[in-house]
């Protein structure tokens, strides 16, 4: 392997006084793909924003090639050749595909114009080399989560950087956008560049990723190889202690229809869905990216202008055209994209969490903050949720934390139905598996969860059924006696 | 302080921008254009003076000072910034750069009255001046937009006021009032430069690198920064745009009036705000474009000119202009709301 590109030691960084990381060290070398690993709020994310001079370390040494630097502004990183993939997507939505991608670099012409057709046919040839089937022309407004992530790695990928950082690039994709992105990364292996990644996915780090080094409450644990390391040990050093199985699954499907869907349209041509789903039942639905899962969700809670179709609950006919009817009817929806539509940015845990019961809580009209508190703390306890406190700002939280805030919220209106679309995105392993129990608890205990995930081993792992997805239509129905990934795939596909 | 980037969509209601948003506000940017053309044919059935070149170029006239606060205006807004003070930046730009073109025996320039161009000078430069404190105050100390231009208002009213001895500056040698009065092939010079104020600034904001990343700090100032853009030159920039051009509506003014009056511009902040608002461009930054505004500040005058001739009184006047900016509000459903 090549020459060090990057050597980082004792990074410290601490938010209003509380520590968020105590020691980082890291060194990349070049042609190699880096891991780095670590449980949520671990200080993944706060490590690689120092690199990128986005946020200023208050101490610790950075070395470039050998020499030190001081990255003040994410342009003086850029202008030495390392760029990144930010875990929070953060697009400019008023702006197209090709602007996104040259923001800051736009090729001009005569009088210092913007030559836009230029622009945008080099957007379109770096797409294509990708074969990520995006129009430079869109504007990021009109694109999925799923594209805008494709775009930000494009774009990542553009600057021709020696070090890319990617931190958690993979979360919003299905598994065959995240293989388009693997081969992206061998490429840039063989170019000689260094790739620095962050994924919750074990099993990706052990497809892509060389060498590995883990950060355990903003401290460096351990650094290697991937070759001298299982996947057992690799998680008893992410999570500090060994975990004896990934899965908890104690519910059993009742013979009981709790919800039964026929005949149902929803929005981007999804037709003729029918399925019914039982009391203490897990139910996962699954498809490539783009197969009308999460539109199916966005129908049953009234999300959608498409109102075809009957649903029924516990066996009377309902009409759901607004979440306000769907909450009253039993459900909730963890949607896929959090700080969309999940979270509000501006507030604190606690304001987030009891965000969908403030009617429950107020009866008088009046806030009861005393029961808001202690909804708050009981959830921030159940999920463990890892926050200096619950009022603060729900936006200063890991990734994987702010996850379960979205999970808590729900959990706290008592709901009959729950519908998870990606509920462990960007959730570390240990979290993934209290999400987990909580999921297999709910079920026991008579309520019933539909669930949409881009990771077979999840659905393999947690579904008693599978519904499975293609081109808007439902391909086919798997129990879990009879469920494998080849099966599930082959109807998919 | 951070930029950071907001977003407040209620809980668990999918926040997408649809295509119809976006159609939206489309329609709103040709809803003003009929809107306007509408205005001006029922305005030339019910009056006859309406259509007549006079009083077309009167109108035109009339909202050129307001056109150009607007558009640098919109330079600001669209950075999801705002700012008040240009009122009285246009009283000081006015005074000041009158100061150096009176033949007042009063004057206290020494040398005075001189040849246009370097009151003309002068008179940018004060607003660059005013437009660099509050843009230093916005980008290097984080003072929200809204309090540094409030605070500008104030302070740059209260210097206008001592550096005129609160009284007006009068006697502007003929060469400075052409500015105001004068005009090229029939057309009066404050169309002319509104007109190239317009050109310029669309040329900018729609073809250059700068106006890209104005549009990108208002859109996502986060994303701007991680890009390698710096955020607080572009912030600051903006506010000396403004602040220049509330300098040469200053001049315009003083010089259509003959005399710079200390009291000159009170309020004219919230027209030039207005225009912005109605010709589309959304408050939460990002989006927007100065033809918008010039619509926007053109439907102003037009109603101003209209009322006028049918002889509405100048309190109505008011009342339907307040109703005007908060219906155009209500049709910009691209708006995103600013938490
Ligand atoms: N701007 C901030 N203000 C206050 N605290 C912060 C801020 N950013 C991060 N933190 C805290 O620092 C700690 C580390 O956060 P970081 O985002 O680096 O974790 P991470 O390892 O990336 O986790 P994840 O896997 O969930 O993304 C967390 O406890 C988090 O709450
Ligand atoms: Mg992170």
């Amino acid at each position: 392997m090549g020459q060090l590109l990057l050597e980082a030691t004792g990074f410290q960084k601490a938010f209003n006084g509380v520590p968020a990381l105590k020691d980082g060290r890291f060194s990349l070398k070049a042609g190699s793909v880096h891991a780095l690993c670590g449980g949520n709020g671990a200080g993944k994310s706060t490590f690689l924003k120092i690199l990128m001079g986005i946020h200023l370390r208050d101490a610790g040494v950075l070395k470039r090639n050998g020499k030190e630097v001081v990255f003040d502004d994410p342009s003086v990183a850029l202008a030495n050749g390392i760029s990144i993939i930010e875990q929070e997507l953060s697009p400019v939505p008023s702006m197209s595909v090709a602007e996104n991608i040259y923001l800051g670099r736009e090729p001009t012409g005569f009088l210092g114009c913007i030559d836009f057709k230029a622009m945008n046919a080099q957007a379109q040839e770096l797409l294509d080399g990708f074969n990520f089937g995006i129009r430079a022309d869109t504007l990021m407004m009109d694109l999925t989560v799923a594209q805008t992530q494709l775009v930000e790695i494009a774009k990542a990928l553009s600057y021709n950087a020696e070090v890319i950082i990617m931190d958690e690039p993979t979360s919003a994709l299905g598994e065959a956008e995240a293989d388009q992105l693997f081969a992206a990364i061998e490429t840039l292996k063989s170019h000689q560049k260094g790739v620095i990644y962050v994924s919750h996915r074990l099993s990706e780090i052990f497809t892509i990723c060389d060498s590995y080094t883990v950060l355990r409450d903003g401290s460096f644990v351990e650094a290697g190889t991937l070759e001298d390391i299982d996947k057992d040990r690799l998680i008893n050093l992410i999570v500090g202690r060994p975990l004896v199985e990934e899965f908890i699954k104690e519910n059993r499907a009742q013979d009981h229809d709790v919800l039964r869907v026929t005949d149902l349209r929803a929005d981007r041509n999804v037709r003729d869905v029918n399925f019914t789903l039982r009391k203490g039942e897990i139910l996962a639905l699954y498809g490539l990216m783009g197969s009308g899962r999460s539109e199916i969700f966005d129908r049953l809670f009234g999300l959608s202008d498409e109102t075809a179709g009957n649903i029924m609950i516990e066996g009377k006919p309902i009409k759901i055209d607004d979440p306000k009817a769907a909450i009253a009817a039993g459900l909730a929806y963890v949607t896929e994209d959090r700080k969309g539509s999940g979270l509000v940015l501006s507030g604190d845990v606690r304001e987030n969490l009891c965000l969908a019961t403030v009617d429950k809580m107020s009866p008088s009209g009046m806030m009861n903050s005393r029961a808001e508190a202690a909804a708050a703390s009981g959830m921030i306890d159940k999920l463990k949720i890892k926050t200096a406190s619950d009022r603060l700002g729900v936006s200063n939280l890991s990734g994987g934390n702010q996850q379960k805030v979205v999970l808590g919220k729900w959990f706290l209106t008592d709901p009959t139905i729950l519908l998870l679309d990606e509920p462990t995105r960007g959730v570390d392993v240990g979290a993934k598996r209290e999400i987990y129990r909580v999921m297999s608890d709910f079920a026991s205990k008579g309520g019933s969860i539909i669930m949409i995930s881009s990771e077979t081993d999840e659905v393999l792992g947690m579904a008693d059924r599978v519904i499975v997805m293609r081109d808007g239509r439902v391909a086919g129905e798997v129990d879990r006696a009879e469920m494998s990934a080849e099966k599930l795939l082959h109807l998919a596909a | 302080m951070e930029p950071q980037i907001k977003g407040n969509a209620p809980a668990g209601v999918a926040q997408k921008y649809t295509l119809s948003d976006r159609l939206g506000s489309q329609a709103q940017r040709y809803g003003i254009l009929i809107a306007l053309v509408v205005l001006c044919i029922v305005l030339s059935i019910v009056s006859d003076n309406f259509l007549s070149s006079r009083n077309i170029i009167n109108v035109l006239r009339q909202t050129s000072i307001n056109g150009i606060l607007a558009i640098g205006m919109t330079f600001v807004i669209l950075t999801r910034g705002i700012d008040l003070s240009v009122g009285s930046v246009v009283a000081l730009a006015g005074v000041v750069s009158a100061s150096f073109a009176t033949t007042s025996a009063s004057g206290f320039i020494p040398g005075a009255p001189y040849m246009p161009l370097i009151p003309l000078v002068i008179g940018v430069l004060t607003g660059v001046a005013m437009g660099a404190l509050s843009g230093i105050a916005v980008a290097r100390y984080a003072v929200p937009a809204f309090v540094a231009t409030l605070g500008m208002l104030s302070a740059a009213r209260g210097l206008t006021l001592i550096y005129a001895g609160g009284r007006p500056i009068p006697a502007l040698t003929d060469g400075y009032r052409w500015m105001g009065t004068g005009d090229i092939i029939g057309i009066p010079i404050p169309i002319i430069l509104f007109a190239l104020v317009f050109i310029v600034s669309h040329f900018v904001l729609t073809r250059t690198r700068f106006g890209r990343h104005i549009y990108a700090v208002g859109g996502n100032p986060h994303a701007a920064k991680v890009s390698g853009l710096s955020v607080n030159r572009i912030r600051f920039c903006v506010y000396l745009i403004s602040g220049a051009l509330a300098g040469i509506a200053g001049m315009v003014l003083a010089a259509r009036t003959g005399s710079a009056l200390p009291q000159a511009g009170v309020a004219y902040e919230l027209d030039a705000i207005a225009a912005v608002v109605i010709g589309g461009t959304s408050l939460a930054g990002g989006v927007g474009r100065v033809s918008g505004t010039v619509i926007g500040a053109l439907l102003i005058g037009v109603m101003n000119n209209g009322l006028d001739l049918l002889g509405v009184e100048s309190y109505y006047q008011q009342v339907i202009k307040g109703g005007l900016i908060v219906a155009a509000v209500m049709l910009d459903r691209s708006r995103r709301t600013e938490s």
